[in-house]
């Protein structure tokens, strides 16, 4: 394997995103919802202003639960079937470049401008807020950033998967909805529903671990749990093992999603 | 222009050879069989119908693609070894209707291959020079004509001078002039001992250009060789046209009929007639000793006639 010909496709791959501006506007979508949350987020009380951080992030977390896995998705669903359907793939292939070193170059460069725009965008927001936070609630805050790229490189990497194995890119968009809607919405009601209509008899054990099968509720665990008022709040402690809330762990369960679709996507593209 | 040719003689072990070389998609075979052998330095051509497995044999031959069965070797090295790394670094693409990035420039374009070649990009300018873009090397691919990207393609296949060089299509889109100059460059690469496959489905522009062709029909080659020997072994008739005076047609006429010639028609003032290779000279002599006749001119059948010769 050749760094330089990863490192080839990722700067350009990156520096597309930053000259046609989509690194920009996603940072500016980010900071606006991190200031609006942080802000906004207690009107409902009838107060304005920023409230604890541990609620805020608790807030981002549910909204970027919903946007960073979209985000990532649109980025990454046509990173090789693009290059298939436009008909540069072959000229791309003839170079001396193998098929991993082409899809982890596609994937890093990607990777490096959601990671961008990510701590960009909420970084922003830190620094804003760092006059009013303790040294903890930055740690917090700097957690939260932490895992939303983890989460964003986890649906980036099923993102490049999905476009290894779509025939047209129609179709891997068709997918990227579809995994969206699996992983953010149906998944959590389908283990729900589970334990409802088993009354809790069946999964009531293997539960928690069921959750490491998405990354989206990877991403949640790892902020909640971090998080002391959020857990008390929950009273979450009592429903989940405390070996599975290990933030390593979790984090480690995170790589792996970066990593496997990778993987699987290296091998299909060989074949 | 005289061509300087370092092709060498026959004995010369092959660049570029293919063995056995099949490949089915389901029940289709899009290459049946194919054996190549191309000598060091020679520009060859390879074609056929669309859908006769040339672009096939190109993926092939590039490695995009795996054989079913069958080799390939470029320099002693198979395309899909573990060696292809120096195998592709010393050979230039151009693939059919080229698709670059529009939001490149040239020189951008150049710098992206360039860097996954591994070569310098000091060159750049000048290759951009070279196919006629250095005006435009700083402006968006996105502006380009079709001749433009066609040009720009080229520039990327002689990055880093490849000893081998693949042709697809290569002139799709330019206009006279711009195919004149690419195929000077080619004669110029071609004395530099590059060894050149390409396709056109322009049989007229590249039946003088070649050294060697194949034609390919359903994914077989049907012949190989240099444009003379598939004439000689299709062995079509040759075209004479002779001038003679009007008042003298008739009588012209008549004398032809002695002579081992066919299909003869007259028009105003000339004679159209077709005759065997090997009855040539005989034709010829009695033609020129025949005071009545004015002028003579011989016509060796065209591509386009022994290709459909072959493939029909």
């Amino acid at each position: 394997m050749e760094i330089a010909q990863i490192a080839t496709i990722a700067s350009k791959e990156f520096w597309d995103r930053i000259r046609n501006r989509w690194v920009l506007a996603v940072a500016l979508v980010f900071t606006a919802f991190a200031l609006t949350i942080a802000y906004f987020g207690a009107a409902q009380q009838g107060s304005i202003g920023l409230r604890s951080i541990d609620v805020t992030i608790a807030s981002l977390v549910s909204l970027v639960i919903y946007l960073i896995p979209l985000i990532a998705l649109i980025l990454g669903f046509d990173a090789i079937v693009g290059e298939r359907e436009r008909g540069s793939l072959d000229l791309l292939l003839s170079m001396p470049i193998t098929r991993l070193e082409l899809i982890l170059g596609k994937f890093f460069g990607l990777a490096a401008a959601l990671t961008f725009s990510t701590v960009a965008g909420f970084g922003l927001v830190a620094i804003m807020l760092s006059t009013q936070i303790d040294f903890n609630g930055l740690i917090h805050y700097f957690g939260f950033m932490l895992s939303s790229v983890l989460l964003g490189c986890a649906f980036l990497s099923l993102a490049v998967m999905l476009s290894v194995f779509a025939s047209d890119r129609a179709r891997a968009s068709g997918l990227a909805i579809a995994m969206w809607f699996f992983f953010v919405l149906v998944f959590d009601l389908l283990l729900l529903g589970a334990l409802v209509v088993t009354g809790g008899q069946w999964g009531g054990e293997i539960f928690p671990y069921l959750l490491l099968a998405n990354p989206a509720d990877v991403f949640r665990i790892l902020n909640i749990f971090t998080l002391a008022d959020v857990r008390t709040m929950y009273g979450l402690v009592t429903v989940f093992p405390p070996m599975l809330a290990d933030p390593w762990l979790l984090g480690m369960v995170m790589v792996a999603w970066i990593v496997a679709p990778l993987g699987i996507a290296t091998w299909r593209f060989r074949q | 222009m005289a061509d300087i040719s370092p092709m060498q003689t026959e004995t010369e072990p092959a660049l570029i050879v293919a063995r056995g070389v099949h490949k089915h998609y389901g029940p289709i075979r899009a290459v049946d069989g194919v054996d190549l052998d191309i000598r060091p330095g020679e520009l060859f051509g390879l074609i056929g119908h669309n859908g006769a497995g040339k672009s096939t044999m190109f993926k092939m031959m590039l490695g995009l693609t795996p054989p079913t069965s069958g080799d390939i070797r470029i320099d002693g090295a198979s395309v899909s070894g573990g060696d292809f790394r120096a195998v592709r670094r010393s050979v230039g693409y151009l693939p059919e209707n080229v698709v670059l990035y529009d939001n490149l420039t040239g020189l951008e374009t150049l710098y992206f291959f360039s860097r996954l070649k591994g070569v310098s990009a000091t060159e750049n300018n000048r290759l951009l020079e070279r196919v006629g873009l250095g005006h435009a090397a700083r402006r968006r691919v996105r502006e380009y004509s079709k001749g433009m990207r066609q040009r720009l393609g080229f520039a990327q296949a002689l990055l880093g001078k490849p000893r081998f060089l693949f042709l697809d299509e290569p002139t799709t889109g330019l206009d006279p002039e711009a195919i004149r100059s690419f195929y000077a460059i080619l004669r110029q690469l071609r004395s530099e001992g590059v060894t050149m496959v390409i396709t056109s489905h322009i049989l007229a522009e590249i039946q003088e250009r070649v050294d060697r062709l194949a034609i390919m029909t359903a994914g077989k080659i049907q012949a190989c060789g240099t444009v003379q020997a598939l004439r000689e072994q299709m062995a079509l008739p040759l075209r004479i046209d002779i001038r003679v005076d009007a008042e003298h047609l008739d009588a012209v006429r008549t004398m032809l009929g002695q002579l081992p010639v066919s299909a003869i028609e007259a028009h105003a003032d000339r004679i159209a007639m077709q005759c065997r290779r090997e009855a040539k000279m005989a034709v010829i002599e009695a033609l020129a000793q025949d005071g009545r006749v004015r002028d003579l001119t011989v016509r060796e059948p065209s591509l386009e006639d022994v290709f459909f010769g072959f493939s029909d």
